[in-house]
């Protein structure tokens, strides 16, 4: 046995340089700090870096390579490290840390199950257009590819699903990297930025500067996003406005991004057009404003998609005419004129054909197109806003709808969804999680404030809700943050009780247990004949799931215990759960099964035998089918 | 609005879809940044997407912190503009440019290792020869042609060599360049 053992290439460089590095993997590594002041490292570059930024809040983890950043962050006191119980709640909170402030949000975690933990939540943030930074430790640089210990290939596996991402592998590159990422994530279309940093890059001395913000952009010559839209476009839209009786605007997340919502009023005023919005676009506008004509798509109001397919021109802004929105593009809006602002040019004419498509910044677009637009006399469209209220009280007095909160004899999910939002005065940050839930909280949340709601829309990602609207709630902490969830998400995330209890962070989460998983009932009911399959959902006793963690909890099955739940949980100072048991069988209706179009609602509310469906729908509830659901008392 | 193809469409519904057009053979250029993990990301990408590269040709430019990128790709005109746009959104994407219907020249390189006998031997120098192929390994019973041309040529010439037995063949894709004075790499903005 010589010297060098079992070493592979033993004695050359490469392998020196290998064996130190697993030495120092192995080692404490705690810097010196007592006794004078100490180097500066990659880690202090990185916490600079993160205070430079506005970024004082980190939802992270701990784990072996990332200790050296744990090791300094008591000497950058400015930072807030908030400790998760699961890496994906840290991406979760990061997501509706930045969703409620607009800010970007900072997670973090270890290399290899820290970071592929942390995915989920930066895919949510990728298909939403959130602005998150998600930071992760990796092992030394020499045992990249080594399959060292906790060592995956994570900037591999999130290349597809970040806007951009990063191998940083010395300390003198973490106050560009860091810089870039932040300016990527907050500018053009936002989204998330991973930032990989090996443990040597973390522990090595550094003098390296921090960029300007002239320095990081000049430093990205493929990457200048287009804020102006095309003059001769906007011009066009104008004359198309001007030409148009029966205009609707569909209003997107853009708009919230681009702080949109004054200008988008305006127009909305100017021109006389009624506002529709996607799920993500919820909060652009005021929702009991006259032009507010509601939310539209699968879920949307009937009376919404009926003005979108009736339109003769569709403004689409800040939005990309996702499936979920048009249906089956073939029969979307058939006698619209589609208008297309988006600032990524990409998404034009990606899913439909745009007949005007302008790419911008919505706010931008908007400040040049108003000018440009005539001003129409609410009379003029008289006769267009008459056949539109029809059609909403119609909708309105569908049996579906306005349950006065029963169903089947049991507490309804609309009616508590109304009364959260009516006990915190339409002001609060209503998280959804994703199914009917999800779907409840769009409809029934009363939003009148931008960024009030938050929802996980492109990815659809269950168990999103308590950790974003822990993130809400620090972010925003003047404003209640109700996490409003089904019992399937609550059960996927439910670990962060412990989070918002040690942290003292105020979410009020609303448990809807319907004892399902209640979308795949809802499609196993409609779409697949009634063949239910894994849709039943034990669950645990809530009262004393949150009295094991220490969370004030009540438990609601009667409508009018709900105002006296909603009251004395917005009371706590602190966390609180209600714990809502609601219909087991209720449906969110209308419904436009997928692959039909927005004229193919499904509209009915249990076997009642009257068919109110408008156009032809899906397959149909069987009346002879004794697990259908009941008809709905009123 | 004239041009819109669904005004007043009315109960037809037959809003048209993107990408419906006929798919045919497109050149796009692209100039990167000379970074590691660039390519994986372009490749990446174009996997993601579904769209599918028939050839790929990388290599330094000019300047020595760019890359010049060729591909192929199949598909109607809706289908290939989405590709350059996705493909533009990589920050490490500094321009893109679908040349397909530009003044070009187009070439690419191939090597072709054919099985010779001495009797087939000068049969097969001439004839490469005459092709514009270049002989650059002669051995006893095999021989390197080297073809270089537009891919039609290589074709052609690979068709010709193919009766006498092609051990081996190895092509670049094709590389591109604007006739003329024009420059896709001063394009970039920095």
């Amino acid at each position: 046995m010589t010297q060098t053992g079992h070493v592979p290439g033993a004695g050359t460089s490469a392998a020196l340089a290998t064996e130190r590095a697993r030495k120092e993997m192995l080692r404490d590594a705690r810097i010196e700090r007592r006794g004078g002041p100490r180097p500066r490292i990659g880690a202090d570059a990185l916490c600079e870096a993160l205070l430079m930024q506005g970024s004082n809040i980190i939802w992270g983890y701990p784990g072996g390579v990332i200790l050296p950043l744990y090791d300094v962050l008591v000497d950058h006191p400015g930072l807030r490290h908030i400790l998760v119980r699961h890496e994906q709640a840290a991406a979760h909170a990061a997501d509706g840390f930045a969703r409620a402030s607009g800010k970007v949000g900072v997670c973090l975690g270890t290399s290899g199950p820290g970071a592929t933990n942390l995915v989920t939540g930066i895919g949510t943030s990728m298909l939403d257009s959130v602005p998150v930074v998600a930071i992760t430790g990796n092992v030394p640089g020499v045992l990249l590819g080594k399959d060292a210990f906790q060592e995956i290939d994570i900037t591999g596996i999130t290349l597809p699903m970040t806007k951009h991402n990063y191998l940083i592998r010395s300390a003198d590159e973490i106050p560009h990297a860091i810089a870039e990422a932040f300016h990527i994530a907050r500018s053009g279309r936002p989204g998330p930025v991973h930032v990989d940093i090996t443990k040597d890059a973390l522990m090595g001395e550094t003098t390296a500067p921090h960029p300007t913000q002239a320095e990081v952009e000049a430093g990205l010559p493929g990457y200048r996003p287009k804020l102006d839209g095309h003059a001769r476009q906007i011009k066009v839209l104008a004359d198309a406005i001007a030409a148009s009786k029966r205009p609707v605007i569909l209003a997107g997340h853009g708009i919230l991004i681009a702080q949109a919502e004054r200008e988008l009023l305006e127009l909305a005023r100017k021109a006389q057009i009624p506002v529709a919005w996607t799920l993500l676009g919820i909060g652009v506008i005021d929702e009991s404003d006259p032009l507010a004509y509601g939310y539209m798509g699968m879920h949307g109001w009937k009376h919404v998609n009926r003005a979108i397919q009736s339109a003769d021109l569709l403004i689409g802004i800040g939005m990309r005419y996702d499936d979920r929105v048009t249906g089956n593009v073939r029969t979307f809006a058939p006698s619209a004129t589609i208008v297309h602002v988006d600032i990524d040019p990409a998404e034009i004419g990606k899913n439909v054909v745009a007949d005007i498509p302008i790419v911008g910044d919505a706010k931008h677009v908007l400040e040049a197109l108003i000018p440009l637009t005539p001003s129409v006399a609410p009379a003029a469209r008289a006769d267009y806003f008459a056949e539109l209220a029809t059609w909403r009280t119609e909708s309105e007095s569908s049996a579906w709808h306005g349950s006065g909160g029963w169903r089947d004899g049991v507490l309804s999910a609309d009616f508590v969804v109304e009364r959260i939002a009516e006990g915190s005065n339409h002001d609060a940050n209503l998280t959804a999680d994703v199914g009917q839930n999800q779907m409840w909280v769009a409809r029934y949340g009363g939003f009148k404030r931008a960024n009030s709601h938050l929802s996980s829309g492109g990815l659809g990602t269950m168990g999103f809700a308590l950790p974003a609207a822990m993130g809400a709630a620090v972010a925003v902490p003047e404003k209640t943050s109700w996490a409003i969830a089904g019992d399937g998400g609550f059960q996927m995330t439910l670990q962060e009780l412990a989070t918002i209890v040690q942290e003292r962070i105020p979410v009020k989460i609303a448990l809807m247990d319907n004892k399902k998983l209640g979308m795949i009932r809802q499609w196993q009911e409609i779409v697949y004949a009634g063949n239910y399959h894994s849709e039943q959902l034990a669950g645990p006793d809530y009262l004393k799931l949150c009295d094991a963690y220490g969370l004030p909890a009540w438990k609601v099955s009667k409508p009018e215990e709900v105002d006296a739940a909603v009251a004395a949980a917005l009371a706590v100072d602190g966390p609180a759960l209600i714990w809502f048991e609601i219909a087991e069988r209720q449906n969110v209706y209308p419904m436009m099964p997928a692959g039909k179009g927005l004229s193919d609602l499904i509209d009915k509310w249990g076997d009642d035998g009257e068919d109110v469906t408008e156009g032809s729908s899906g397959p149909r509830v069987d009346p002879t089918d004794p697990n259908a659901p009941k008809g709905g008392s009123k | 609005m004239s041009g819109a193809p669904n005004s007043a469409a009315g109960a037809a519904l037959a809003r048209a879809l993107p990408g419906s057009g006929d798919a045919r053979r497109h050149l796009i250029v692209a100039i990167v940044n000379n970074r590691p993990g660039v390519l994986n990301r372009v490749a990446s990408l174009m996997r993601a997407r579904n769209f599918n590269i028939e050839s790929l040709a990388v290599s330094v430019t000019e300047r020595s912190d760019t890359s010049r990128m060729t591909l192929t790709i199949l598909g109607d005109e809706v289908h290939v503009e989405q590709a350059t746009k996705q493909l533009y959104k990589l920050i490490d994407v500094l321009k893109v440019e679908d040349v397909t219907d530009s003044a070009i020249v187009e070439h690419e390189l191939a090597l072709i290792k054919v099985r010779v006998t001495s009797k087939s031997r000068p049969e097969l120098v001439s004839l490469a020869e005459m092709h514009h192929g270049r002989v650059v390994d002669l051995g006893d019973d095999a021989v390197i042609v080297e073809i270089v041309g537009e891919p039609g040529d290589v074709d052609r010439v690979v068709e010709l060599l193919r009766e006498f037995g092609i051990k081996e063949l190895v092509r670049t894709g094709s590389v591109v360049m604007a006739r003329g004075s024009g420059s896709i790499e001063e394009q970039v903005k920095r």
